[in-house]
């Protein structure tokens, strides 16, 4: 699993990367009341807002850590928003990107250079 | 002794150990009021009107068949039930209401008199011009003062809201841009960080970029930032002034020089012109377009969310382009100009069906007639005076967000005050509420950490103003003195206690509908 | 004062000594202290070129007297609507809406302290929804002709398309409005032409770009129409129906929008609890289907509990609004129109559905009453084929000139349309409203007076 600066996190399977928002924006976020994940079929930059998370007082742009096409979302937040608190790094997921090119992982930090990162916040 | 009375009944109280909770759910004399969906009003109807001889078949398919959903009440229950409900209302009428940014000031009610004459409450928005010179005399005259004030030359009265000023004078913006040809290069339009979200939120709806500029350390607008971001593709900066940290803009000449010289305009939100009024004109400033809040400078109630109204005054440069309609003196009589053609040609448009909010206009009329040019200005020195008096009981206890100088109508504190006592500003302004105060704006203008915006106005009597800030003191210290559990779960004596807005907003529920199984209509 | 005398304004309760004392806690000399971060070029010396200070009663008669220069909706025979209509509003309305708590108080921000409002606005959007027959109704915004600019924008974000095709029986200045914004967004408009059954004309204009489609009913020209068939043909082409509805009565007697398939009802609510104000404030309605909500614009109140269980109303979906979104909200609307909605939910609560129904069927019988006693009068023609309480009528004179000519009898005859359009051609259209308050003598007057002027 790697991290960005904005707090994503990407975890490839093959060419399909399953990318979410970290337990710490999770945290920092608050309860979250409402996801809009991504259409099926959108192409999406590495960049990119592509989905929207939403707590109370809150609301953030969710961007794309890699570059590719959406190929699932996660349905189950639309009902079930508080996964994404429970499980950010698991369950809570929100897209899964078939990769258009994997080199774009090579900038992210892994678990440990992420935890350094926060850790200068 | 003779006839005496021996029904008696103990006329002291007995000491009570325990408060018990009540059966019902009410308190005290605040009952417990159910939705009007909830009672037995199905079939009932508190109007009696003539029975209609028609029953509209000569409408065939087009009537509507099925239940409505609509329960009525008769006139007693309908009384009983909208009072009640607004026994659970914090009011202006009630306590210093001390929203910064928003202007709680008494709403006289010469205003609500006036607005309720047949002449300007009955009258069509289409009757003929010859049957409403009146209204049109009003509405010339509300122009009059309102440019005389601003020291601008032209109003737009229409607007319905200080968002829809902005609307407004943006949008005169744009076609001024457009008439020179530049309207394709200027797409971007400035923003202090501090600025409340409509300006933001206008700027997008009108189509433009919005770009940020930095906020110095004494809470003003960055000069050299903004100048560095100025440039053939700026088209408006939005400036508020006195701004949201409830400070003057020291620089305004300079910033308005700069906006200019790169071809420019420059927007002023109004929200916080009662601080000014009277004693500074904003044409004199370089603005050249400013909405006017007539719900927060003119005293026009707030009424729990509106109806606002919003005009904008405009420059030389803009005046053309303001949308129609609006109201000119002939000589002869008043006449409205509604189309855009001859005089309104360069018009950007209508912002609305009719001519505004005129309800509104009554009432600010009459405030500003009640105060005059002399006491309008005494509005703005004594709603600064109240502002600084708080800033200045409370800097020793709080921590005040910009400590040097004075502020203007408001006073800013953060909560590096509350650091380490694991209170924050949110439950702060709880535990006011069970001290009878409604609290402050908290959390605004955002580039200030745990911010609370404290705007008294300047109806606050001094004796008001010293209950108030004695409440705050006393607050302060409990927070200090490490009191927690009086805020973290306050407010315990408001009608409701603190309400889960997660749950709002993860299942929204936003209508009564039927519970399952029940026999009611709809 | 510079003449050193106290100002004597009953708004202002500091006294001289008041202020000498805060001034010495701020550790201030003068007020002018205060106001230092003005730069000295702009600061004003003295009052400004306007009258002085006012006692009430001189305010109250200036006011007055300007007043007393308009011809009053209830001083007349009167027949004008387009939009704005005269109804009897019962007086608990206004008392209650008058009450401190209700009329001083601001946006409820705390709910705590704000059940009052939290809760009208809550039977409000149910009123509304009910009344319109959508699933979710926000609680207002400023006005019908704005509410449609705002729906225009919202299909345009649901369907990411950027074309409005709106029906030629739309109020023209409500089109004027929603144009004006919605040009500036980039979002193009097709207007078609002007005529009194114009509502199917919809249909062969809706294209793989349009975004939505916009029909009024009862239209501008009175006409009531069954948008079922339009309804359809514009989902079935992806597009959204939006319904306008400038006179909400007519729901308690015409079909819903919702139940004709609309996706979007943008209405104008004055008509319930509201007087005409020459033109505001009045009350936006908005309605739509559950699936939209997030895309739509305004505030609403949402059902929750609070710490006891107990339940409470709040302010929710507030990240769609622009104090969270700033430059990404769905609209930039801040207010809503609070005490004009608590003047509809109170009167509506009187009406009952009982009280509607007979309402609106008063208001249509009264129309048709209209309707056959200008339809006797040779040279009238009765334009509308079927409507609620307002009709058109095609008079063999120029319109504008009759309605002054009867103005100045004491007759307020309906607006003409080209006081709204005047680019039509249709200079000899007038549009006649009628409504309970209408009695069976003015329609007398009004026939008797219309026939000698158009003889």
């Amino acid at each position: 699993m790697k991290f960005t600066k904005d707090h994503e996190w990407v975890s490839l399977d093959g060419d399909i990367a399953t990318v979410g928002i970290s337990a710490h924006a999770a945290e920092a976020l608050g309860d979250v009341v409402f996801v809009e994940t991504p259409d099926v079929g959108k192409t999406v930059a590495k960049g990119d807002s592509f989905a929207v998370v939403e707590s109370v007082k809150a609301a953030s742009d969710v961007y794309a850590p890699v570059s590719g096409e959406v190929v699932e979302a996660n349905g189950a937040l639309a009902d079930a928003p508080e996964t994404v608190n429970a499980s950010p790094e698991g369950e809570g997921w929100f897209a899964k990107i078939k990769v258009s090119d994997a080199s774009e992982l090579d900038g992210l930090m892994d678990k440990a250079a992420y935890d350094a990162f926060l850790a200068t916040l | 002794m003779s006839t005496m009375n021996n029904v008696g009944r103990p006329t002291t109280p007995n000491a009570v150990s325990e408060k018990p909770a009540t059966l019902t759910g009410g308190r005290g004399l605040l009952q417990n009021e159910p939705l009007i969906f909830e009672g037995e009003g199905w079939g009932k109807t508190g109007v009696d009107l003539a029975t209609p001889k028609t029953d509209g078949s000569d409408l065939g398919d087009l009537v509507r068949r099925d239940p409505i959903g609509l329960p009525g009440l008769s006139e007693p229950e309908a009384m009983r039930h909208y009072v009640r409900l607004s026994q659970k209302n914090h009011a202006i009428d009630l306590a210093i209401y001390p929203l910064g940014s928003c202007t709680m000031k008494h709403n006289p009610r010469l205003n609500e008199k006036m607005a309720r004459l047949a002449g300007f409450s009955d009258i069509h928005p289409l009757q003929p011009q010859s049957t409403v010179q009146g209204a049109l005399e009003l509405m010339d005259s509300l122009s009059h003062w309102l440019t005389t004030l601003t020291g601008m030359p032209a109003v737009a009265l229409s607007p319905k809201a200080g968002a829809h000023g902005e609307l407004c004078g943006l949008m005169a913006i744009r076609a001024a841009h457009e008439a020179k040809g530049e309207h394709e290069q200027r797409r971007k339009v400035l923003v202090p960080t501090s600025a409340h979200g409509t300006n933001p939120a206008t700027a997008a709806f009108v189509g433009y970029t919005v770009v940020e500029v930095a906020q110095t350390e004494d809470g003003r607008v960055d000069v050299t930032d903004l100048a560095s971001k100025l440039g053939p593709d700026v088209a408006a900066i939005m400036v508020t002034n006195p701004n949201t940290c409830g400070l003057f803009e020291r620089d305004i000449m300079e910033i308005s020089r700069l906006t200019h010289e790169a071809g420019a305009y420059f927007y002023c939100d109004g929200a916080n012109f009662n601080a000014i009024v009277g004693r500074v004109r904003p044409g004199d400033l370089g603005v050249d377009a400013m909405h006017i809040n007539l719900h927060k400078t003119f005293s026009t109630p707030h009424g729990g969310g509106g109806p606002g109204a919003g005009p904008v005054v405009l420059s030389e440069a803009l005046a053309p382009f303001a949308p129609a309609p609006w109201v000119v003196n002939t000589g002869e009589g008043f006449k409205l100009v509604e189309r855009e053609e001859d005089e309104a040609a360069q018009a950007f448009g209508r912002l609305c069906a009719f001519q505004g909010q005129m309800g509104m206009y009554v009432r600010a009329l009459s405030y500003m007639m009640s105060h005059g040019a002399d006491g309008l200005r005494q509005v703005a020195e004594d709603a600064v005076l109240n502002a600084n008096y708080i800033k200045a009981r409370l800097s020793d206890l709080m921590s005040a967000a910009f400590p040097d100088g004075p502020c203007m109508h408001e006073a800013l504190f953060d909560d590096e005050w509350l650091k380490g006592t694991d209170i924050t500003t949110l439950d702060f302004a709880k535990a006011l509420i069970d001290e009878g105060f409604h609290p402050m704006t908290m959390y605004f203008p955002l580039v200030v950490h745990g911010a609370m915006l404290i705007e008294p106005t300047e109806t606050e009597s001094k004796a008001e103003l010293d209950r108030f800030i004695e409440a705050m003191r006393l607050l302060a210290q409990a927070a200090k003195a490490g009191d927690v559990d009086r805020f973290k779960g306050a407010p315990f004596h408001a009608p409701m206690r603190r309400l889960d807005e997660t749950k709002a907003a993860r299942s929204p529920k936003l209508r009564w509908v039927k519970p399952e199984g029940s026999n009611q209509a709809a | 004062m510079p003449d050193g005398s106290e100002l004597n304004m009953r708004y202002l309760p500091l006294t001289a000594d008041d202020r000498e004392a805060m001034l010495a806690a701020i550790g201030a000399k003068s007020i002018d202290d205060l106001f230092v971060d003005v730069p000295e070029s702009a600061r004003l010396s003295g009052p400004v070129d306007l009258p002085r200070v006012a006692g009430e009663l001189e305010v109250e008669r200036a006011l007055s007297a300007m007043a007393a220069k308009n011809k009053t909706a209830g001083s007349v025979p009167f027949f004008c609507g387009a939009g704005a209509y005269k109804h009897h509003v019962p007086a608990t309305v206004d008392h209650v809406i008058q009450r401190s708590e209700f009329l001083t108080s601001y946006t409820p921000y705390q709910p705590e302290i704000a059940q009052g409002t939290l809760q009208y606005l809550y039977e409000f959007q149910t009123q509304v929804a009910n009344l319109t027959g959508m699933p979710v109704a926000n609680a207002s915004l400023y006005d019908g002709s704005t509410a449609m600019a705002e729906g225009v924008l919202m299909a345009t974000r649901v369907t990411r398309r950027n074309k409005a095709v709106i029906s030629g029986g739309v109020h023209p200045h409500y089109v004027k409005a929603t144009e004006t914004v919605v040009h500036a967004m980039g979002v193009e408009t097709q207007v078609l032409p002007a005529a009194v059954d114009a509502e199917a004309d919809v249909i062969a204009q809706i294209g793989p770009d349009t975004a939505c489609v916009v029909v009024q009913t009862p239209n501008v020209f009175g006409t009531a129409t069954d948008v079922t068939k339009i309804a359809e043909a514009a989902q079935a082409n992806g597009a959204l129906l939006i319904v306008v509805v400038t006179e909400a009565v007519s729901m308690g007697l015409l079909k819903s929008p919702g139940e004709m398939g609309a996706d979007i009802v943008a209405g104008e609510g004055q008509s319930i609890g509201n007087a005409l104000n020459y033109g505001g404030p009045y009350i936006g309605l908005f309605a739509t289907r559950e699936k939209l909500l997030r895309q739509t614009p305004g505030r609403y109140c949402g059902e929750t509990v609070d710490a006891e269980g107990k339940r409470g109303f709040v302010l929710t979906l507030s990240t769609r609004e622009q104090h969270i979104r700033r430059d990404k909200a769905t609209s930039n609307i801040c207010t809503n129109s609070g005490l004009c909605c608590l003047a509809f939910t109170i009167h509506m609560s009187l009406l009952g559905e009982t009280g509607l129904r007979q309402l609106a069927l008063l208001n249509h019988e009264k129309a048709l009453a209209t309707r056959d006693a200008l339809a006797a009068i040779e040279g009238v023609e009765v334009l509308t084929p079927r409507f609620f309480n307002e009709f058109a009528v095609k008079l063999p004179k120029n319109a504008a000139e009759v309605v002054e000519t009867l103005a100045a009898q004491g007759i307020l005859a309906g607006v003409p349309y080209s006081r709204l359009a005047p680019e039509a051609g249709m200079d000899d259209v007038l549009l006649v409203a009628a409504t309970e308050t209408t009695l069976d003598a003015d329609i007398q007057i009004l026939a008797t007076a219309l026939k000698a002027a158009v003889a």
